[in-house]
């Protein structure tokens, strides 16, 4: 129920809204609970929302761990 | 990554020798799929039992919520909007589940937004989001009720379960040496949001030990050893392992959309009963956005289905296979308690990984 994962921010859209990529995934999720977020950025996404900005090099990390062996 | 694990166990065992029986409850049940999936309790020294605890939200949902909102769904002006996980807990007559195969209007969200969209479009119908789960749910319940009172929607409505941890720790904490916790590994996506200090009094008060974990076994592992390392050393604090992710004052801006919309309440916790200050609810100038000031829902106390130890489990007193039904007629394809239901339940995860001991 908890499960978060990292993920990048791509661009500010419209409204409270980002364009992320996580894993080759691209998604438009909520970044309310993180407005000072921008492109560049690494957050932790919970259903839909941001909930934290991270560990730029920690969150790049785990990343790729979860690329080349698809762990966690 | 192999190597890190070996000379983490390496540690663990030479930390571990001569400190007699170590329990360390797992608060989250992503902790407790972590640790089965990665076969946790299988290589650790026999000293360190790990306890799993009430940290799954579905697990611990009152089946008459359960109840309600299967009713609630047979109105056809209602869409309910529910995590996927929602949908198979058995209420005392039917599940979501098939209440949706017969045709109620019932969607699996990815988010609460999901909701607010579907209102957006639909006017003259009832979206009906099933605001569940902790601290790191919450702000987005708060999120969404905020968006809906901005935008002046009339029919977006939530069914509210949301329960808090500490209270939760402390209620087992105080009740007692009845689970024997000598230490917590406290949720890593929860303290994202409330950050570790509402988890300070289970040193300052208990003198117990904490670190919040991140998910990972390297994660879990570096958490035992420190842990072990407070233990030694006699000095209990809360410690963050899963530092990349959870800041000391946590989210701030969440905490506050959750103050924004919700107050405290007490919470009927399923199979552990009425704790204190352990719920939210909605604020008067929210309280339209309740579906409960729409329809009224009964609160009714239902009793476990008979020899179901899921009260016992998610206090840590006792391991799915000391329930006589583990495994024979309480399995995930049938489910007799709720702790079995949810992936994440305590009986779901070791039924999946560790039922090498039926
Ligand atoms: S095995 Fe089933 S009945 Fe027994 S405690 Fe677990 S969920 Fe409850």
């Amino acid at each position: 129920m908890c499960v978060a994962v990292p993920a990048k921010i791509i661009k500010i859209t419209a409204d409270n809204s980002a364009e992320i990529n996580s894993m080759g995934v691209t998604k438009t999720i909520d970044i309310s609970l993180v407005p000072e977020a921008t492109p560049g950025d690494f957050v932790i996404v919970h259903a839909g929302f941001a909930i934290q900005i991270i560990d730029k090099e920690e969150a790049q990390k785990v990343l790729e761990l979860f690329d080349s062996c698809k762990i966690i | 990554m192999q190597n890190n694990i070996s000379s983490l166990i390496n540690k663990i065992n030479m930390e571990s020798k001569g400190l007699g029986q170590i329990n360390i409850m797992e608060v989250c049940g992503t902790h407790t799929m972590a640790i089965g999936k990665n076969g946790l309790r299988q290589i650790l020294p026999e000293n360190i039992n790990l306890i799993s605890g009430p940290g799954c939200p579905v697990c611990v949902t009152s089946i008459s919520d359960i109840n309600n909102i299967i009713e609630l769904s047979d109105n056809p002006s209602n869409y309910i909007f529910s995590f996927g996980d929602m949908l198979k807990v058995p209420g005392s007559k039917s599940s979501l589940y098939e209440k949706r195969s017969q045709g109620a209007n019932i969607k699996i969200c990815y988010t609460p937004i999901d909701a607010l969209d579907f209102a957006k479009n639909n006017p003259g119908k009832n979206a009906v989001f099933i605001a569940i789960g902790f601290e790191t749910t919450a702000p987005l319940t708060a999120s969404l009720v905020k968006k809906a009172s901005e935008n002046n929607i009339k029919n977006l409505f939530i069914y509210n379960t949301h329960k808090l941890v500490p209270p939760a720790l402390e209620f087992l904490l105080s009740s007692g040496k009845k689970s024997n916790i000598d230490a917590f590994l406290c949720p890593g996506h929860v303290c994202a949001i409330t950050g570790s200090t509402p988890f300070n009094f289970i040193n300052e008060k208990y003198h117990k030990p904490a670190v919040i974990s991140g998910f990972s076994a390297e994660d879990i592992l570096k958490s035992i050893l420190m842990i072990l390392k407070q233990i030694k050393n006699s000095c209990p604090s809360v410690e963050i392992q899963y530092d990349w992710v959870v800041k000391e004052n946590g989210n701030p801006i969440a905490v506050k959309y959750i103050n924004d919309v919700f107050d405290y309440c007490d919470s009927f916790w399923r199979g552990i009963g009425k704790i204190k200050k352990s719920g939210l609810k909605l604020k008067p100038e929210f309280e339209n956005f309740d579906i409960k000031s729409k329809f009224k829902t009964p609160e009714s106390q239902i009793d476990e289905p008979e020899f179901c130890s899921c009260g016992k489990i998610l206090q840590g007193e006792k391991k799915p296979f000391e329930c006589r039904l583990f495994g024979k007629s309480c399995t995930p394809d049938k489910p007799v308690g709720p702790c079995m239901v949810s992936s994440e339940g305590t009986c779901a995860a070791y039924f999946k990984y560790e039922k090498y001991k039926i």
